[in-house]
């Protein structure tokens, strides 16, 4: 919720906030607060593929992402809360995305948009990450190939819900590990099994 | 029937292989050690006059005996006319082949696509790095057929090895002085690039199994 201390910076009491959570001041206060931050996300548009155009239609007037609060698109990631994957992640853009969410100041948040980045898609190949949750933490996945733009205002107005939802007595909602280049964020067992073939290409092996 | 095979032949003799007609494109397959020659006589001759590059590229076919064949599409542009010109590449020696950098400057990142995808290596080319993999992938070459479609390595594996790269190495400096831009990076990265922190490049290898 934004108290967690960077490293350096003086360290926020917490407990005091832990043990008297909640209570009718705290639970106002995440109210207040969660309203605030969930209706004025900024999204990072991290575009790579055909989902991004189904973006840029979320985006335009027809479907007008701005009635949800999120009519600056921040090509910036310094000025950002949303990284909004549209599309399939090449293993060479990884460190890219890593890079970019990293520099994104907490509260954050990533949506992870169409087969192709939350799983790889049909694109099982040596030169695509299968499902970005194995790269950067993923909030909300949004199916669909590509989503249409009701779909991502869906995934949108969920990851609202999710964030209305969150307390500031939960000190574990913005633990973040610092890894550093190469490390992986969850163990390699886990990247493998979540990147194991799915649907109709099950009966394939790893050597076909 | 293109004229140009016939014209070949007179020049070349028996440089000049096999030629037909596939799809209303003319195929002529020539000698792989005089294939610049070749190719150098079908731009220059003002009668052929092939000024245009349209692409290099190569293939492998799932008959394991079958040549590898580069393949050099032609174009003239003011007659209009189209060739394809193959060279063969046995599989059991080494898989080099005579650059044409010097005759269509296309050529470049074409050949540097190939050498990534496949694994040849073009003589006398100025730059031939990997074109699409990054320059520290040592997996192999991606369309040749014994490449496993999801890669040599585990998935972990493959991400791990991806975040390790360093996504600024991406750019060589020649390609940074082109684009004028060196001077206005930040410092560190432009001493990271100067210090050539790309990680371990592996040499050029000339067979993929070699």
């Amino acid at each position: 919720m934004g108290l967690m201390p960077r490293d350096g910076a003086p360290a926020v009491d917490r407990t005091v906030v832990e043990q008297i959570s909640p209570n009718w001041v705290t639970t106002r206060l995440d109210f207040l607060v969660n309203w605030a931050r969930s209706n004025s996300l900024w999204p990072m548009p991290f575009g790579t593929a055909c989902c991004a155009i189904e973006f840029m239609a979320t985006a335009a007037s027809r479907f007008d992402l701005s009635r949800f609060g999120m009519e600056r698109l921040g090509y910036t990631p310094r000025q950002a809360d949303v990284l909004l994957c549209a599309g399939r992640l090449p293993f060479k853009l990884a460190p890219v995305i890593r890079r970019i969410y990293e520099q994104m100041p907490h509260p954050k948040w990533v949506i992870s948009m169409g087969a192709c980045a939350s799983t790889g898609g049909i694109f099982d190949t040596y030169a695509m990450v299968q499902g970005i949750d194995t790269v950067v933490p993923v909030d909300v996945y949004v199916p669909g190939c590509p989503p249409r733009p009701e779909g991502l205002l869906y995934g949108i107005l969920l990851l609202h819900k999710k964030i209305r939802g969150e307390t500031m007595a939960d000190p574990s909602l913005r633990q973040e590990e610092h890894l550093r280049r190469g490390d992986l964020r969850i163990p390699a067992r886990l990247v493998d099994e979540l990147s194991e073939p799915f649907g109709n290409s099950i009966h394939q092996t790893r050597s076909a | 029937m293109n004229s140009s095979v016939d014209t070949l032949r007179r020049a070349f003799g028996a440089r000049i292989g096999r030629a037909f007609v596939s799809c209303g494109q003319t195929i002529v397959f020539v000698d792989r050690e005089s294939v610049r020659e070749i190719l150098l006589w079908l731009k220059e001759s003002p009668e052929e006059h092939y000024d245009y590059l349209v692409d290099v590229t190569a293939v492998e076919y799932r008959d394991p005996e079958r040549p590898i064949e580069v393949v050099y599409q032609l174009r003239s542009l003011q007659r209009g006319a189209e060739m394809r010109v193959k060279v063969e590449l046995p599989k059991h020696e080494a898989l080099e082949i005579d650059s044409v950098v010097s005759i269509w400057a296309a050529a470049d990142w074409l050949e540097r696509e190939v050498y990534d995808m496949f694994g040849i290596t073009f003589r006398e080319h100025p730059d031939l790095r990997r074109l699409l993999m990054w320059e520290t992938y040592t997996e192999g070459y991606p369309l040749r057929k014994d490449f496993p479609l999801r890669g040599r390595f585990s998935r972990a594996e493959q991400v791990r090895r991806a975040l390790a790269a360093n996504p600024e190495a991406n750019y060589s400096m020649e390609e940074l002085s082109i684009a004028q831009a060196q001077f206005d990076l930040p410092l560190d990265m432009r001493e990271r690039l100067e210090r050539g922190e790309r990680g371990a490049i592996p040499e050029p290898k000339v067979r993929d199994d070699g």
